[in-house]
């Protein structure tokens, strides 16, 4: 320690130690710096002692202020619960077609069912329940199989083509890929894409008439406007599930792809699926029963 | 001729059994691996029967001085050159990475998407950039101030050459898809055992050297530098005890499952933080940052008190990743009041790192490579402030799963662990290569620049992100639902996500200024610029005292 010095800018005294020409002055530790120190050190023996904190040999200690983690989850979910509890026993009762009658369990439900969607039905039909290729777009009042309350409900509860849901939404498209020459194939596509203008009228589309009426009126109506009972499209539309272009047409047409949706009643509780019932139909399109019951072109769906 | 023979004998047996594993692999990954190892093996085996000089063409390709009678620096020279070469490659891999965050088209199926790249990134910049910039400096300052020259030559380069097959397959594996899936440990097993015979040499150099010091005590430096490489041999064996499925395959289950796994992990994730990325960074820290200055390390006494606080009170921190999960309450109390604890500890490095400059504040002004070093103690001052806050529960509730902890993280690594880095590569240089000076400190000063404003928009885009995400997750509508949507969360951080594009493109340009740099330097070129402040380097007391052995010879 022969070589303490005093440092001229600091006037610290140097510990006397020297590496490659490094010195170390002997400057007392910091005060703020020590007494937060302590500080933290005092908050962590009380935080010890008020929340669960030391194993022992059965358990941790518990604590003075009897906190747990899964006790505060328990209280927060039973306070959530039990603040819905009335709106959902108000929704097991009411039946569904009641439902527009009472606008404040209305407004709730709409609530509810937009929290059940984001987590249920948004991989398939999008956050904005815009749908995508093969996933229908809910906003608008295109329906397959139906779109007002109860048929939107029915939807939910049983699904579509689910696997062992004897009630399900089910039908099934041939393809026609098996059954009609390419050429056929070639003109109905023309014939379809003429009903909503995307093609003009052509001697293709008058040929493509013939076979459409022999074998896709029974399904989708003789005008191509669909038909409910069978999930068929209305093809008039600009509205198309699975593309708008000819090779997209005639694929469906050959070879048709139809969608799956599971049957709810399986993970969700009767409230939950009116719920989302209310939502979707309250997102633009949805049809009164009224406004349905007057269109003698549409049938209502009365399945239970 | 016995010791070539038996090193011969052992690089020909490694050849033959990768050759045979590779041949009887279960699993394709595996025989690419083995590929790499034998192709490996095999130039190990000609340099050493071959009679070659390989360090003299290295030396001469790499425009390298020979030092006989100085200290023992090709492994560090290679090592410098190793870690400016990763450090570019792990920038590169992140700034794509927050690319195909912002623009999911840019995940290239199957081998660059998203998921095969982050871990790339992590263990290049931690792993490679940052493991070559310790062992490198380590080997430079611990033969400084033992002033003796490395114990065990050797194996210290096998440490070099051993550590990068490492890297390499490291990173080959992830990107063949190759991965436990631990973060930060994801190498499998056998890459495992052969980090664990690389780190064990490294251990055993280093202690080596200690022990034939010529000084009486042993600097600070050096005691970060031994706990940290201490520590990591315990943390990277115990989270790495796992079961091969085939000694022929690259599949492994670990030792422990659930819970403890999750708590075994933590342990190690959160003390690579504080062991590899704290204590050794803090270990340059302290041989640069007063060699540049020129000045005495502020308190002695202040070292000693952090060092002990800090290696004992870091060890018991990891639970606070855990918080509000299946670990038990008692642990998650005592992570979090750890890491509390945690913060003066912490901050005494950066004390004992800024007010070294007490007598010498005027070279942040005039010394760019100062200013480097200052902004990182500032950046290690305010993350080791902000971890302790975000281990305490109630803010990890908001903080957690979102992306506060990637701006968390990157505030440190970027700011602390890059800058103190690129401060002592800037220091290393000159010297290593016997230049006169840097080619340019003015482009220091550009990288400085570039560095610091894109770890500006990194953090602050991240810090939005996170409290965004966190609000988003947990807000409620009047009728007590939640409001959004997953997808509408993510939505929502797109712009923050391409800000923070912007900042690692500032920070990869920066490092690209440092690689013109240093690379016109090695080749002996000087730019004719304005002079700035650089620290003097007396050449000629930069050698270990030998006692008996004539300069030469050694």
């Amino acid at each position: 320690m022969a070589d303490k010095r005093i440092d001229e800018a600091t006037q610290t005294e140097t510990v006397g130690h020297e590496w490659d020409g490094i010195e170390e002055l002997n400057t007392p530790l910091p005060r703020w710096w020590l007494w937060t120190f302590y500080a933290t050190i005092v908050f962590a023996i009380g935080y010890c002692v008020a929340y669960p904190a030391w194993p022992l040999v059965k358990q941790g200690t518990e604590g003075v202020l009897g906190w747990s983690s899964r006790g505060q989850l328990a209280d927060e979910m039973s306070a959530a619960d039990q603040a819905r509890t009335s709106v959902r026993e108000a929704l097991a009762r009411i039946p569904i077609e009641r439902l527009p009658e009472d606008g404040n369990l209305m407004r709730q439900a709409v609530a509810g069912g937009a929290a059940a969607f984001k987590v249920n039905c948004v991989q398939c039909h999008g956050s904005g329940a815009a749908g995508s290729k093969g996933y229908p777009n809910l906003n608008d009042d295109d329906w397959l199989w139906g779109g007002d309350l109860r048929a939107i409900e029915t939807t939910l509860i049983h699904g579509i083509r689910q696997p062992g849901d004897a009630q399900t939404r089910m039908s099934l498209m041939p393809a026609f890929g098996a059954v009609l020459e390419p050429a056929q194939i070639q003109d109905v596509t023309s014939f379809v894409l003429s009903l909503s203008g995307r093609e003009a009228q052509s001697a293709a589309a008058q040929r493509g008439a013939q076979v459409f009426a022999q074998n896709c009126a029974v399904c989708h109506g003789t005008d191509g406007k669909g038909l409910r009972e069978f999930g068929a499209p209305n093809l008039a539309d600009a509205i198309w599930l699975y593309g708008n272009s000819r090779e997209a047409v005639a694929s469906q047409v050959t070879n048709p792809k139809m969608g799956v949706m599971p049957a709810w009643d399986r993970r969700l509780d009767p409230p939950t699926i009116k719920m989302l019932a209310a939502y979707v139909h309250s997102l633009g399109g949805g049809e009164d029963f009224v406004e349905v019951a007057a269109d003698p072109a549409v049938k209502v769906d009365e399945q239970p | 001729m016995e010791i070539v023979l038996q090193r011969a004998g052992l690089w020909f047996a490694v050849l033959l059994l990768a050759v045979v594993a590779a041949a009887m692999a279960v699993d394709s990954g595996f025989a690419i691996h083995m590929t790499i190892i034998a192709t490996a093996a095999f130039v190990a085996l000609w340099v050493s029967v071959s009679s070659a000089d390989y360090g003299a063409i290295a030396r001469g390709i790499l425009r390298m001085p020979s030092d006989p009678g100085r200290y023992d620096d090709d492994p560090i020279r290679w090592g410098v050159i190793a870690t400016v070469f990763w450090g570019v490659a792990g920038f590169a891999a992140g700034l794509l990475i927050a690319a195909q965050l912002t623009w999911p088209w840019l995940n290239l199926e199957p081998y660059l998407n998203f998921s095969r790249l982050r871990p790339l990134h992590t263990s290049a910049v931690i792993f490679a950039f940052g493991g070559n910039a310790l062992v490198a400096t380590s080997f430079y300052v611990v033969q400084r101030t033992c002033r003796a020259r490395l114990a065990l030559p050797g194996l210290a380069r096998f440490v070099f050459w051993g550590y990068q097959l490492f890297i390499v397959l490291a990173a080959t594996g992830y990107l063949l898809g190759i991965t436990q899936s631990k973060e930060y440990a994801e190498p499998e097993w056998y890459v495992d055992w052969w980090l664990t015979i690389v780190w064990v040499a490294y251990l055993l150099v280093f202690v080596g050297t200690i022990l034939k010091r010529s000084e009486p005590h042993i600097y600070v430096a050096n005691w970060f530098y031994l706990a940290f490489i201490l520590t990591v041999a315990m943390l990277h064996v115990v989270n790495n005890l796992d079961m091969p499925v085939s000694l022929l395959g690259s599949k492994s289950y670990p030792l422990f499952a659930g819970v403890q796994g999750a708590l075994v992990q933590w342990w190690y994730g959160h003390n690579a933080v504080g062991f590899f990325l704290t204590a050794g960074f803090l270990a340059m820290m302290y041989y640069f940052v007063p060699k540049q200055a020129e000045r005495p390390i502020y308190s002695y006494r202040l070292s000693i008190i952090h060092f002990w606080s800090l290696i004992f009170l870091y060890i018991w921190a990891g639970p606070h990743h855990l918080h509000y999960t299946a670990l038990p309450d008692w642990a998650q109390t005592l992570g979090m009041v750890f890491s509390v604890m945690l913060w003066m500890p912490s901050w005494g490095g950066m004390i004992n790192g800024l007010m070294t400059l007490n007598g010498a504040w005027d070279k942040v002004r005039t010394d760019p490579i100062i200013r480097m070093m200052v902004m990182a103690l500032a950046f290690y001052g305010m993350s080791t402030f902000e971890g302790p806050m975000l281990s305490i529960k109630s803010v990890n509730s908001l903080s957690h799963y979102t992306d506060w902890t990637i701006g968390h993280v990157h505030s440190g690594a970027l700011g602390w662990n890059g800058m103190i880095t690129f401060g002592a590569i800037y220091y290393l240089v000159p010297r290593l290569w016997a230049r006169e000076r840097l080619y340019s400190l003015r482009l220091v000063n550009w990288h400085f620049w570039l560095a610091t404003i894109g770890i500006v928009f990194y953090a602050a885009s991240m810090w939005v992100a996170g409290v965004t995400q966190g609000l988003m997750w947990r807000e409620y509508g009047p009728d007590g639902y939640l409001v959004n949507s997953f997808a509408d969360t993510v939505a929502a951080l797109h712009p923050m996500f391409a800000l923070r594009a912007l900042g690692g493109l500032m920070y990869l340009a920066g490092a690209g200024i440092m690689v013109w740099n240093v690379w016109a330097t090695i080749l002996g070129h000087l730019r004719e610029e304005p002079p700035m402040r650089d620290a003097s380097y007396d050449a000629a007391a930069d050698r270990p005292i030998v006692a008996s052995a004539p300069l030469g010879t050694n």
